[in-house]
């Protein structure tokens, strides 16, 4: 394959609040922003494979509001929410996140997703989250949302792969 | 706040994108400062600095052959980083690979929807 895998990359530097998601994508922003704006297409694609997604709330416009549950094949749940700030077609969308799983409520992040056109149709999004303290966002991607143990030979592999 | 020296913490080491591609080049292979220079294309003393940071925090280790030293990674000590970013890093490539899939999808359909016009 003549094609470069795209790559997930992650920036979480030590001692900052901030945590930075960057992918491109092999179709054209305004399809890209199309996804994450329709609900049809969000549920199909958002969270791993062996969690159920359910859209509760979901409000692609300034001032809208989003819910949504992950379940678990245990019938664990995992509930977020926020606000969309701002969604600009298609080129950001700003809004606040907070997993509702947390022992206590008031740890909200503020997430902008920026939509970039790259030649050749293709996308790159970049996601910076920002949160209220280091703790916060360290806490955060420890957990990983809750996400089970995978085998540790397959995670070394991946590391590699992805650094 | 005080921040552990980048010397000591291996977390902080791997925190400078250039450290982060030597341990890429770097991967399951031993290989000598000449290879890395080569494969980065960066000057020889950025590589040795880089080198002496990563080797220093433990994160690489060092082996002699006659004249030259060989560089090589050492898991255990990457471990407890690459646990600590796994579960996230995960849910993410996890989400964007369906996504991947959703937008082959849409483009094939659409690709049919202006056939069918034509």
């Amino acid at each position: 394959m003549s094609e470069k895998k795209n790559k997930t990359v992650l920036t979480v530097e030590p001692g900052k609040q901030e945590v930075f998601v960057t992918r491109e994508f092999d179709a054209p922003r305004e399809l890209v922003f199309k996804a994450y704006t329709d609900p049809k297409l969000y549920v199909q694609w958002l969270g791993p494979r062996d969690l159920t997604m359910q859209l509760v709330t979901f409000e692609p416009t300034n001032g809208g509001r989003w819910r949504y549950i992950h379940k678990d094949q245990h019938g664990n749940e995992f509930g977020f929410h926020g606000v969309n700030h701002e969604v600009l077609a298609p080129e950001r969308i700003i809004g606040t996140f907070e997993f509702e799983g947390l022992p206590e409520k008031g740890h909200v992040v503020l997430e902008t997703v920026k939509f970039e056109e790259l030649p050749g149709g293709r996308t790159r999004v970049t996601t910076q989250s920002v949160f209220q303290s280091v703790g916060d966002r360290d806490g955060m991607v420890q957990s990983g949302m809750e996400r089970g143990v995978v085998d540790s030979n397959e995670r070394l592999d991946g590391l590699l792969e992805k650094m | 706040m005080a921040r552990t020296p980048t010397t000591h913490d291996p977390f902080n080491a791997v925190a400078e994108p250039k450290r982060r591609q030597i341990l890429e080049v770097l991967g399951t292979e031993e290989r000598s400062v000449n290879e890395i220079v080569e494969m980065l294309g960066w000057p020889q003393p950025m590589v040795s600095k880089h080198l002496a940071v990563l080797k220093k925090v433990g994160l690489v280790r060092e082996r002699r052959v006659g004249r030259q030293r060989l560089y090589t990674v050492d898991m255990e000590k990457l471990k407890p980083i690459h646990d600590w970013v796994t579960p996230f890093e995960k849910y993410w490539s996890e989400s964007f690979e369906r996504l991947d899939e959703v937008l082959l999808d849409i483009q094939k359909k659409e690709k049919r929807h202006v056939r069918k016009k034509e």
